[in-house]
């Protein structure tokens, strides 16, 4: 029977209309003696003010350096079900699309094994099962890999890599990001399970600028879909939207970002050659606009959350690149950058700090890349591109 | 060089800096590539199968190492 924990403080999380995390976890408590410590350990910390939590260490299974995360209590006599309480990351299937069958013979395999408690979908976009002992883990991975589920990155590695939905439900993806997350993830399996890197790195790919799976802000390299021609406008659905109420003018015009389109209230007319291709007039008139031309992808360096030189977001460093299977040239272009950064880098470095550290030039160079200047990140403030002498006698 | 020659020259290399300094996977690549006057992914391939030997392990202290298992 798992022990039962007063939680005063707790309780006051589970008040008001919204799902509640401490209800989730009494749930996997009444069942779980795992669960049930985590509940009293968490109650400790917010009357504490302090975590008490660790980890890192020696766990894992057989052959991978990847996809476990051991955690620690640092109160294992009070908390001794949660003494080890590791995490599993499973590899998710881009997208995120899964049957509920799968679903439920997860969680089955969970409940037998570990905590019965998940977070679907981590930060990195693995499928997170929280909580379990070492000696479960080897059965854990026979359960999941028996069923062709693998385990996701972790540690100085590949991470998962994830991407929007894309073709799959939305009209506005420039590049098939699903089977480019299913190629990446099975080319790169040893990057994944045998951390070699300096430090972590993610792919993100994003169908278009919208970036619902929001690659910019957190990919060491964000793939974001996007196309090289016009934008096709159809004016009586730009009439449509007018008569409709949308004020064209304020809605549009004026938010345009790089100010390429003007409406005299019965036009509406795109100097395609400014467009910065942000999607924000596409997105508001899908009816009216759209893309025509080559699809492609610009590949961006180096978001990160804070660490050694605080939140970044990435920076375009091929500003359009064809995105078709089997994706060698862009597979090339990773392996040079991986090179750059395994020749560079140091422990804990991320790609981005290692480029910001060398310089934007050495990296050009390294990966054979030319400076062009869709890769200028703030115009007349960040000079990131050092001209040598020998340039200007070309 | 033979791949049991190379395994031995990873475990010597991985077993030396016990106490001293953890290894990357790429420093164990780098310094064995040099010394050995081999190639990085012969390298690799002899330490992937140390590894699902379970003769050497990842460990994860802020960064991820390959280091010799703990005694049971």
């Amino acid at each position: 029977m798992p022990k039962k924990y007063e939680t005063p403080l707790l309780d006051e999380l589970e008040k008001g209309p919204f799902p509640s995390f401490v209800t989730e976890i009494k749930k996997a408590a009444a069942k779980s003696s795992m669960a049930g410590d985590e509940l009293g350990q968490l109650e400790k910390s917010y009357r504490d003010r302090r975590g008490y939590w660790k980890h890192g260490g020696i766990v894992g299974v057989r052959g991978y350096g990847s996809g476990v995360i051991g955690r620690y209590s640092s109160l294992p006599e009070e908390f001794p079900e949660v003494a080890n309480f590791h995490t599993v990351r499973i590899n998710s299937p881009s997208a995120f699309f899964y049957t509920s069958d799968s679903l439920r013979q997860m969680c089955d395999i969970w409940d037998k094994y570990g905590s019965g408690l998940t977070n679907m979908h981590g930060s990195t976009g693995d499928i997170i099962l929280l909580g379990t002992t070492t000696d479960k883990l080897e059965p854990i991975f026979a359960e999941f890999s028996s069923r062709g589920w693998d385990l996701g990155g972790s540690g100085s590695a590949l991470r998962t890599p994830s991407c929007c939905v894309g073709p799959a439900r939305c009209e506005w993806a420039n590049i098939d990001t699903l089977d480019l997350t299913y190629n990446l993830t099975q080319e790169f399996q040893d990057e994944m399970h045998r951390p070699a890197f300096p430090y972590k790195f993610k792919f993100k790919v994003a169908g278009c600028a919208v970036d619902c799976i929001a690659s910019i802000a957190r990919a060491d390299c964000s793939i974001i879909g996007t196309w090289r021609g016009k934008i096709a406008v159809n004016q009586a659905e730009v009439a449509n939207y007018a008569k409709s109420g949308m004020n064209i003018q304020s809605e549009i015009v004026d938010m345009c970002p790089t100010k390429c389109m003007s409406y005299d209230g019965k036009e509406l007319k795109i100097k395609d050659e400014d467009c910065s291709r942000c999607m924000h007039c596409i997105a508001k008139m899908t009816k009216a606009l759209k893309p025509t031309g080559e699809k492609g992808a610009t590949i961006l360096m180096g978001s990160k959350a804070p660490f050694v030189i605080g939140a970044t977001l990435s920076w375009v460093i091929v500003p359009f690149i064809k995105l078709e299977p089997p994706y060698d040239e862009f597979k090339d272009l990773v392996r040079k950058m991986w090179e750059f950064w395994d020749e560079h880098g140091k422990n804990r470095e991320r790609i981005g700090e290692l480029i910001i550290r060398r310089g934007m030039r050495e990296f050009l160079e390294f990966i054979g890349v030319d400076p062009v200047p869709q890769q200028v990140k703030e115009p007349r403030r960040d000079p990131f591109f050092f001209w040598k002498e020998e340039d200007f006698q070309k | 060089m033979e791949k049991e020659e190379v395994k031995q020259k990873i475990y010597e290399l991985v077993e030396k800096s016990v106490g001293k300094k953890k290894l990357k996977s790429s420093d164990i690549q780098k310094t064995v590539s040099a010394d050995a006057g081999i190639t990085r992914d012969e390298v690799k391939d002899a330490l992937r199968d140390l590894i699902d030997e379970g003769k050497l392990i990842y460990t994860y202290f802020g960064g991820s190492f390959v280091e010799i298992p703990p005694k049971e």
